[in-house]
């Protein structure tokens, strides 16, 4: 019984007596802060340069304000429906959405699970690792993409919307090239397929999205038909 | 010329009124660089020291601090905005008229706070991109993260509501186009939509209500939640660095 006690103390001898001091697991390694590298003193290094950049911006601001006169039509009237009416620009994508879907999936349901997406990323342990897609499991991984890219696509053309199909097929493309450059070590096909499944995720977001607001907004005429921004109204 | 400037401005840093408004004399040590941070309310929240790969222009592009910046040229125009204007039908637009044509500078005033609008809205979302692609979500940024993508809906909240003040053809459309989707809401549709517009079309009431949630609950929102998000950068350990930035790329 004598020498089950556990003694206080510290040993001198490590090889006698090993002792854990920190242990790191998987989960925790992200946290852990390791060289920070040189530093800089806040004042004046980086109060400068945001001083910088604040002057810079309000002059372009200034310059561009005095050039580009703020729109103003005739007073609201209710009676007077524009054909087109538009929203502003940055939900013009949504407005390109309700012209294939029905409003209740292009403006509550597609919103509330792209702002949900959104918030849950940094929750997801997938997204911290950020492993290459290819890097586990190749194949498999391939034959989930293109069952999941051949359903989106056969659903976007059951809907006829062919603005999110295009940048969806463009993004599918590259990313499937992406898997015969795996084994590359370097150039940029080697960098794409280094790439993480949350990185393609949101490069198709933003293809789709960027696709969507630029036809909503410089493509699409009375009735919301196609039109070229070049061309003027005739008639 | 310059020298006697910089001379006077040495004396002025070392005289007891200077030192008695921003509690140190002239910053020309780490330690009274550091109480120019620390011991400054507007500067407080910002570390003393900063790595210097995080003042690389790619880390950031500033695109964070370009959005607060927009935010506080929003407020300054803003507030002047608001001198000429009555948020009523058809007042609201005979003021757009007169900053047209009556009040001094009154349209370059409007057009700086349209662009910034416009530019802060595409900023944020820069803003957001730039940080997803820097994995500047990552632990022990999580929940920073989820202030960001907030601020993102409160910033497109603020611009839809100012979209509708200026009370003619295009505000109007716009906002009757917007707020027809809430309609599509199950259940509570109608309801919301009731709320936010007072009413059952877009009227007086709701040119009011758009304007209460423009210029008083959505600026102190954004305020509060900016506090947030400037703050947390610092406490988890400030802007993400990744490795290679030492190396060239």
């Amino acid at each position: 019984m004598e020498d089950k006690k556990i003694e206080a103390g510290f040993s001198s001898d490590a090889k006698k007596d090993p002792r854990r001091v920190v242990f790191v697991t998987k989960k925790v390694s992200a946290k852990v802060v390791g060289d920070r590298g040189p530093q800089l003193m806040t004042y004046p290094h980086l109060l400068l340069r945001e001083a910088i950049v604040f002057e810079v911006l309000v002059i372009v601001m200034i310059v561009v304000a005095l050039f580009w006169d703020a729109p103003l039509e005739q007073l609201a009237n209710p009676l007077l429906t524009p054909n087109p009416a538009k929203a502003p620009w940055y939900f013009l994508g949504l407005q390109e959405l309700l012209h294939f879907f029905p409003p209740f999936v292009a403006g509550i349901l597609i919103p509330t699970l792209v702002v949900l997406a959104l918030v849950v990323i940094p929750y997801f342990n997938v997204n911290v690792e950020g492993k290459p897609l290819w890097a586990d499991r190749p194949a498999q991984n391939l034959r989930m993409v293109l069952i999941s890219t051949i359903v989106l696509l056969f659903f976007l053309a059951f809907f006829d919307a062919w603005t999110i199909l295009v940048p969806t097929a463009i993004v599918a493309s590259i990313l499937i090239f992406s898997y015969t450059a795996r084994q590359q070590t370097s150039g940029w096909q080697s960098a794409l397929a280094a790439k993480p499944f949350s990185w393609w995720v949101m490069t198709w977001f933003i293809a789709a999205s960027v696709c969507l607001t630029v036809v909503g907004t410089f493509f699409r005429g009375p009735g919301w038909s196609w039109i070229w921004p070049w061309r003027t109204h005739v008639g | 010329m310059a020298n006697n400037v910089t001379a006077l401005l040495e004396t002025l840093r070392e005289t007891k009124v200077w030192k008695s408004i921003f509690r140190r004399g002239p910053a020309n040590s780490n330690r009274t660089r550091s109480i120019a941070v620390f011991g400054n309310l507007f500067l407080h929240w910002m570390p003393v020291k900063v790595r210097e790969k995080a003042l690389h222009v790619r880390a950031s592009y500033y695109l964070g601090s370009i959005s607060f910046f927009l935010f506080l040229v929003l407020t300054v125009t803003g507030i002047l905005l608001m001198f000429y204007y009555h948020p009523a039908a058809p007042n609201a637009y005979r003021d757009m008229k007169d900053l047209q044509f009556v009040v001094s500078n009154g349209v370059f005033l409007r057009n700086l706070h349209r662009l910034a609008a416009h530019l802060m809205v595409f900023m944020v979302f820069a803003h957001m991109f730039h940080v997803f692609y820097r994995g500047g979500y990552k632990p022990p940024h999580q929940f920073n993260w989820v202030v960001g993508v907030v601020l993102l809906l409160v910033t497109l909240f603020l611009s839809y509501t100012g979209y509708l003040l200026p009370w003619d053809q295009l505000a109007f459309w716009a906002v009757t186009v917007g707020t027809n989707i809430i309609s599509a809401m199950p259940v509570i549709g109608d309801k919301v939509k009731f709320l936010l517009l007072g009413g059952h079309i877009v009227g007086e009431n709701a040119l009011l209500r758009f304007y209460v949630l423009h210029v008083v609950i959505l600026p102190l929102v954004a305020f509060v939640l900016i506090g947030i998000h400037f703050w947390r950068v610092q406490k988890d350990g400030g802007l993400t660095v990744k490795d290679r930035d030492s190396h060239g790329r």
